[in-house]
């Protein structure tokens, strides 16, 4: 274990908000600046994660304790919109496009917070806390626990920016509301944004997060988002993450679920060099469902952790988990499911399920599906399992004509789409599972969006299969 | 309403079931003082007459035991032990050297007679050969004549250590070592008595081996040791049990059981564990802290673990397999019952190093009362295990809602060949199958005990005969009126 006198990324992490707290604090609100002193007492008090941690102990970080990245980030003048620096491979469906770019909002200057017809608010966090001091206060910092590690104290004491929506009481939002987040910085970033989402009652909400980097330097993203899901309301959250493989991403989500509400995330990782999603759902109101799915595909060395904990802290809440993943080369991926059923949360009905295949010898899968029950009423179970593709259904398409690397095509990606058929938007489905068939034949990885376009290979996109030999 | 009303009647009743083998007997006990020092070991090595290098090995366990610290990840709490106030050492007094029946203090025999374990070889159960333990030593082994035939050596680890130097210095601590963890270190350094048996090459033992423990003394630890050596092509079928006395204050067990199983060897080793699960109140009861391992070092070879585990305040206990050789087999059987205010937190460790590996765990746990229930299992499948094989199933029922139940299963999968499942449920005993039972005029009590020995059956198939009985009946007794 390192001492902290040998983490030399906590030592620049304390020393800079020492020298910075009053710049960090400009324009805020005096909550915000109570936060960061809180959260900064913390991370003098406890370490950055490390193995030593129960829930660290397969996901490394020590490397980039030795560091010392750039946290004077700057906001990125604008001069070009957003179509032009970035081409979303996700299109044809009707979206709100908002951006992040190096850890900053991305807009006009006169267009910060954005009001829309129906009440709707979408813009920066710094902007929204200006302006709607009272909603702000309310909510921010109502969900997320600073307390869970060392990175969600330094997240709320360094974090500079990130994104505000609001949805208003009986609103239903038609368009996906999408994030890009962009980063494209030169130089070795430690990036800490934080994103606020509130969904007002009877509200709907559809979100598409997307972390998306377009070069290739190393940097370290530090991401805390808090949704609130106020009573009966219904939001969607599909994520995808597709990052550069030194790139490194924690991913903290923290969702409260009041009466009646539902939620349904999906989240996507084709690439990232160490990406840790943490979904924490805390279903607060007798009612609650929520149903959480991830897919992930990794290779190379890269590095993949999802970890889910969800309290039903009342009763008669319902959720579900299912998280599947393929790891080839020498990918490592890990699964901590933790369900917590609270005394007397009766009725609740609890299903967690994670799958992997691994690919090649040198991959490896940690899974631990937990679960904590304190009442009797209840159903719940969890499955995991690591195992490879059938090989008498591989057998039998090969028998068909269909050649063994197709076959092979064919049933990772029927391995996935269990997960990828969740996904409410149409076009977004169908993009994102022609994203899957591309990574799983290699194809999709940071190269694409390079400006030189080296290597785009240009194969047809669908599976050349006579169906009627089947 | 009535019904549920009529149900938790009948649950209390069940789960208030009384510890028949709260007794205490009067026998005289030479003790060491309280506290554990270099001298207390000295004084434990001196007073068993040990060897220069068994007292060595016991100060190298000392030393690194005072390096650590009492182990906190287990789903349990229990008020920091004080080992200044217990005694490390405790044994009935000695009259003389024991070689035939007539010489165990009646006392002694009294005792054992009363806790259903004749030492009495005429009068035993055919075929179990008994090594009774109290407190901290062994005061009889049966049938040692019979195996002796045979080329087995069953005796106590003391004589084992006088006698047998060579195998003991060769094994002990090969599959346990004493740097393994904070109890593992503690019972290196203290063990006072256990069980010790060498099974020959092509010898399948013809009796089942047995080896019954019971605290008697007041403030005592019982500190067991327990190594078990399965040679080329042997067989080996091993009994465990345990009682104590009912006491206010909590008393600490922390044995060790090392198995090793050579080629093509087999040992099946089974435990029902009834030590005093404290009162109604939670009061009392023993700490059960034991580290049992079992190395499958040849090929072909198989450790099969099963475990009854319905007493104790607070258990803490992994019965693990070392699967080295190819093709070798591990399994884990284990119904675990809490009740009262008592907490759980058992499982298995399933290392899969050799190819071709195959390992089963099979757990339920049963919580009743106020008591906390937890499985918790590791399933390692190293780069070099190909073709390995698990399958795991953890189910948890509860009994009330007071209890808790909970999983923590840890599976790591480190190459592309191998398939490791894992499959968990918990919920609530079927009112459906209480409704069908009763309505066929089986009353509640007894449909409550045959759905929990249905759901409890495939772990206790696994046990021998007579030990099947023994856990059916209590398993009835630790639910008795638990049900609603």
């Amino acid at each position: 274990m390192l001492n902290k006198t040998e983490n030399i990324l906590q030592e620049h992490l304390l020393e800079y908000y020492k020298v910075n707290k009053n710049l960090l604090n400009e324009s805020m609100l005096e909550s915000v600046g109570n936060l960061r002193d809180e959260a900064f007492e913390y991370l003098k008090n406890n370490n950055l994660p490390t193995n030593k941690d129960e829930k660290w102990r397969s996901t490394n970080l020590e490397h980039l304790y030795s560091q010392t990245p750039g946290l004077d980030y700057k906001p990125t003048e604008y001069k070009k919109s957003l179509e032009e620096i970035f081409i979303c491979e996700v299109h044809g469906f009707e979206a709100k496009r908002f951006s992040m770019l190096n850890g900053w909002y991305y807009s006009p200057e006169n267009e910060k917070l954005k009001v829309f017809e129906n009440g709707l608010i979408v813009g920066s966090i710094i902007e929204a806390q200006k302006q709607y001091p009272d909603l702000f206060n309310e909510h921010f910092n109502s969900v997320a626990d600073y307390k869970t590690h060392g990175l969600t104290a330094s997240n709320a004491a360094l974090f500079k920016d990130g994104l505000f929506v609001y949805v208003p009481d009986n609103v239903v939002v038609e368009d996906t509301i999408q994030l890009i987040k962009m980063i494209n910085k030169e130089d070795n970033m430690f990036i800490n944004s934080r994103n606020l989402i509130i969904l007002g009652k009877n509200s709907e909400l559809s979100f598409l997060h997307c972390d998306d980097s377009i070069n290739h330097s190393p940097s370290l993203l530090n991401t805390v988002t808090e949704f609130v899901v106020s009573e009966n309301a219904h939001l969607r959250i599909n994520k995808l993450q597709n990052l550069n493989d030194s790139t490194t991403l924690i991913n903290s989500t923290f969702i409260k679920q009041h009466k009646n509400s539902s939620t349904k995330v999906n989240v996507i990782t084709y690439n990232g060099g160490l990406i840790r999603n943490e979904l924490f759902v805390d279903l607060v109101g007798e009612g609650a469902d929520a149903d959480l799915n991830g897919v992930y595909l990794m290779d190379k060395k890269q590095h993949i952790d999802n970890q889910v904990f969800v309290n039903h802290a009342v009763p008669n809440c319902t959720s579900s988990e299912l998280f599947k993943g393929v790891l080839d080369d020498k990918a490592s991926g890990v699964f901590n499911g933790y369900i917590f059923v609270a005394r007397d949360a009766q009725h609740t009905m609890a299903f967690q399920q994670n799958n992997n295949i691994l690919m090649s010898s040198d991959a490896k899968i940690d899974t631990q599906p937990f679960l904590e029950i304190y009442a009797d009423d209840v159903k719940c179970s969890h499955g995991a399992t690591v195992g490879q593709l059938d090989t008498e259904a591989l057998f039998y398409m090969k028998q068909r004509g269909i050649s063994h690397d197709d076959a092979l095509l064919l049933l990772m990606f029927a391995f996935t789409a269990e997960v990828t058929s969740k996904i409410n938007i149409e076009a977004l489905r169908l993009s994102i599972e022609d994203m899957i068939k591309k990574r799983l034949r290699g194809e999709l990885s940071i190269c694409e969006k390079c400006v030189l376009h080296c290597s785009v290979p240009e194969y047809p996109m669908e599976f050349d299969i006579d169906m009627s030999k089947i | 309403m009535d019904n549920e009303k009529n149900m938790n009647k009948v649950l209390d009743e069940v789960t208030s079931g009384e510890y028949k083998y709260g007794f205490f007997t009067d026998i005289e006990t030479e003790t060491a003082p309280k506290g554990l020092t270099e001298d207390t070991i000295r004084f434990i090595s001196a007073k068993k007459n040990e060897p220069e290098w068994m007292l060595e090995y016991r100060l190298k366990a000392y030393k690194h035991w005072l390096k650590l610290e009492e182990p906190k990840w287990a789903h349990v709490k229990y008020p920091k032990i004080n080992f200044e106030e217990i005694i490390f050492y405790a044994a009935p007094k000695k009259k003389k050297q024991l070689d035939s029946l007539d010489e165990v203090d009646p006392e002694l025999l009294d005792t054992f007679n009363k806790l259903g374990i004749s030492l009495d070889e005429q009068k035993m159960l055919a075929g179990v050969a008994v090594d009774a333990v109290i407190d901290s030593v062994s005061v009889k082994t049966t049938f040692q004549e019979t195996l002796s035939k045979h080329g087995i050596i069953f005796c106590s680890i003391s004589d084992a250590v006088q006698n047998h130097p060579d195998l003991v210095k060769k094994y002990l601590g090969s599959v346990v070592p004493h740097t393994d963890n904070y109890f593992a270190a503690l019972n290196a350094a203290v063990f006072s008595d256990g069980s010790f048996c060498y099974i020959p090459k092509g010898v399948r033992c013809p009796i089942e081996l047995s080896t019954y423990f019971r605290i008697n003394a007041a403030n005592t630890g019982q500190f067991e040791r327990t190594l078990l050596i399965a040679d080329d092509d042997s067989y080996v079928s091993y009994l465990e049990g345990c009682t104590a006395p009912q006491r206010d204050e909590n008393q600490l067990h922390a044995a060790v059981v090392e198995i090793v199983a050579l080629e093509n060897a087999e040992v099946k080793y089974s435990t029902v564990q009834n030590w005093y699960p404290g009162n109604k109140e939670g009061k009392g009861g023993i700490y059960n802290f034991v580290t049992k391992r079992g190395a499958c070092r040849g090929n072909s070879s198989k450790i099969s673990w099963t475990q009854v585990e319905t007493g104790s305040a607070v258990t803490w206990k992994y019965p693990s397999c070392l699967l080295l050789g190819d093709n070798s087999i591990g399994e884990f059987y284990s119904v675990a019952v809490t009740n009262n205010y008592q907490q759980a937190d058992t499982g298995t460790k399933m290392i899969h190093i050799g190819k071709n590996t195959k390992s089963t765990i099979i757990s339920k746990g049963i919580s009743a009362g106020f008591s906390n229930n937890s499985y918790r299992g590791l399933v390692r499948v190293s780069k070099k295990a190909e073709n390995s094989r698990n399958f795991s199933q953890c189910d948890s029922l509860l009994l009330g809602d007071k209890c808790g139940a909970h999983t923590f299963p840890y599976i790591k999968t480190a190459n592309n060949s191998s398939i490791v499942e894992h499959e968990a449920t918990t919920s609530k005993i079927s009112e459906d199958q209480l409704f069908y039972c009763q309505q066929r005029g089986i009353d509640m009590e007894k449909a409550i005990g045959l759905i929990v020995n249905g759901y409890a059956k495939e772990v206790l198939n696994k046990l021998p005969m007579e030990f099947a009985v023994e856990a059916q009946k209590l398993l009835a007794i630790t639910l008795e009126g638990s049900v609603g």
